[in-house]
């Protein structure tokens, strides 16, 4: 299997050097923030970030906002005895001196309402709300539908 | 060392218990192994995106890739249909021998929304179907998988589906072959696949 990951990494590389924006906001750091291209804009769009807590207190996302949709939500995709369901997530804990991810198949924001449909390339703002540290807004990067995630590697992050 | 004769009684109750324990576990052991490997052959009869009802009969000779999901679902559902057109990509001149298959779990919904624009932005080949709820549900219990509308106020239209996420493979005889578990690189897909040309 090794062989066949460097060349769609490379791939992955050239066509998405993008949601490689760090953002502080005092120990919090967010950063690879994207969300996916949509189909039209009756259906939700997912939005994904990292954040990572350097400090000594946890912290929390308790909420996020965007002019991007109407209603965005936390949730957290559960697979438990073999079924997938998925929970509204009311707040996602960002333990001290640990760093969470919202990825495919976890914790992501689902975002309804959408003012329009997303395209690969568009860029929106998205303010994520924490319990302690407060509210930041980061840029939220379209990926293709198919993206797998952002690829910083070559942008020096 | 002597051991006293509570120690002896206890000795012998400890065996015992795991006797019995090993006893009573036997017969499910073995039930659930001969149900694994007992063979089955699902079968569906649902519309596809034009209306036109589709069979499980009319795709004997490839091999199927069917995913039970919905088109609202954010995360799930594109991630697996992503690595579906990611294998039918890295097959090739073998493409042909594969047919990839969306199930719709909330058909009605799914057809207001359109089924045909959903799995088109993923991958031409593959074909949707949303059937009635009966259909629906008959096509879910010949594959032995589970799905429920449950209710969410946070949701849209204040309802989700919950569902199996697996990747189901149907042999070109029509008998089921295996599961790829929510998660499964495209990439273990594909060689699986080409394992069995």
């Amino acid at each position: 299997m090794k062989p066949l990951i460097m060349p769609f990494a490379l791939i992955l590389a050239a066509t998405t050097a993008q949601a490689c924006e760090t953002v502080t906001l005092g120990d919090l750091t967010i950063e690879h923030a994207w969300s996916k291209a949509t189909i039209g804009a009756d259906r939700p769009a997912v939005f994904y970030v990292e954040i990572s807590n350097r400090g000594a207190t946890d912290d929390a996302l308790v909420g996020i906002s965007t002019p991007a949709a109407g209603m965005p939500m936390l949730h957290e995709t559960v697979v438990k005895d073999g079924v997938a369901s998925m929970p509204h997530s009311m707040t996602i804990p960002v333990p001290a001196g640990q760093a969470v991810q919202l990825a495919p198949g976890g914790y992501h924001g689902m975002l309804m309402g959408l003012s329009a449909a997303l395209k690969a390339g568009d860029r929106f703002p998205m303010t994520l709300t924490f319990e302690k540290a407060g509210k930041v807004t980061v840029n939220v990067d379209v990926l293709p539908l198919r993206a797998e995630g952002p690829d910083c590697l070559d942008a020096g992050q | 060392m002597r051991l006293r004769p509570l120690q002896i009684t206890l000795w012998i109750a400890a065996i015992l218990a795991t006797a019995v324990f090993a006893w009573s576990r036997w017969p499910a052991a073995n039930q659930v192994s001969s149900e694994a490997s007992m063979a089955f052959e699902p079968s569906f009869a649902l519309a596809d995106g034009e209306g036109n009802l589709r069979t499980s009969a009319e795709f004997r000779g490839k091999f199927l890739l069917v995913f039970f999901g919905f088109t609202n679902c954010p995360d799930v559902c594109p991630t697996t249909l992503s690595d579906v057109a990611q294998v039918m990509d890295d097959l090739g001149a073998d493409a042909g021998k594969v047919q990839p298959l969306f199930i719709s779990v909330d058909p009605e919904r799914d057809r207001e929304l359109g089924l045909n624009d959903f799995t088109a932005a993923f991958h031409p080949a593959i074909i949707g179907l949303a059937g009635t709820d009966a259909e629906t549900r008959a096509a879910a219990q010949s594959f032995k998988i589970f799905f429920e509308r449950e209710a969410d106020p946070t949701a849209p239209d204040g309802y989700t589906m919950s569902h199996s996420p697996g990747l189901f493979l149907v042999g070109p005889d029509g008998a089921w072959l295996r599961q790829f578990s929510y998660g499964t690189a495209a990439a273990e897909i594909l060689s699986d696949l080409q394992s069995r040309f």
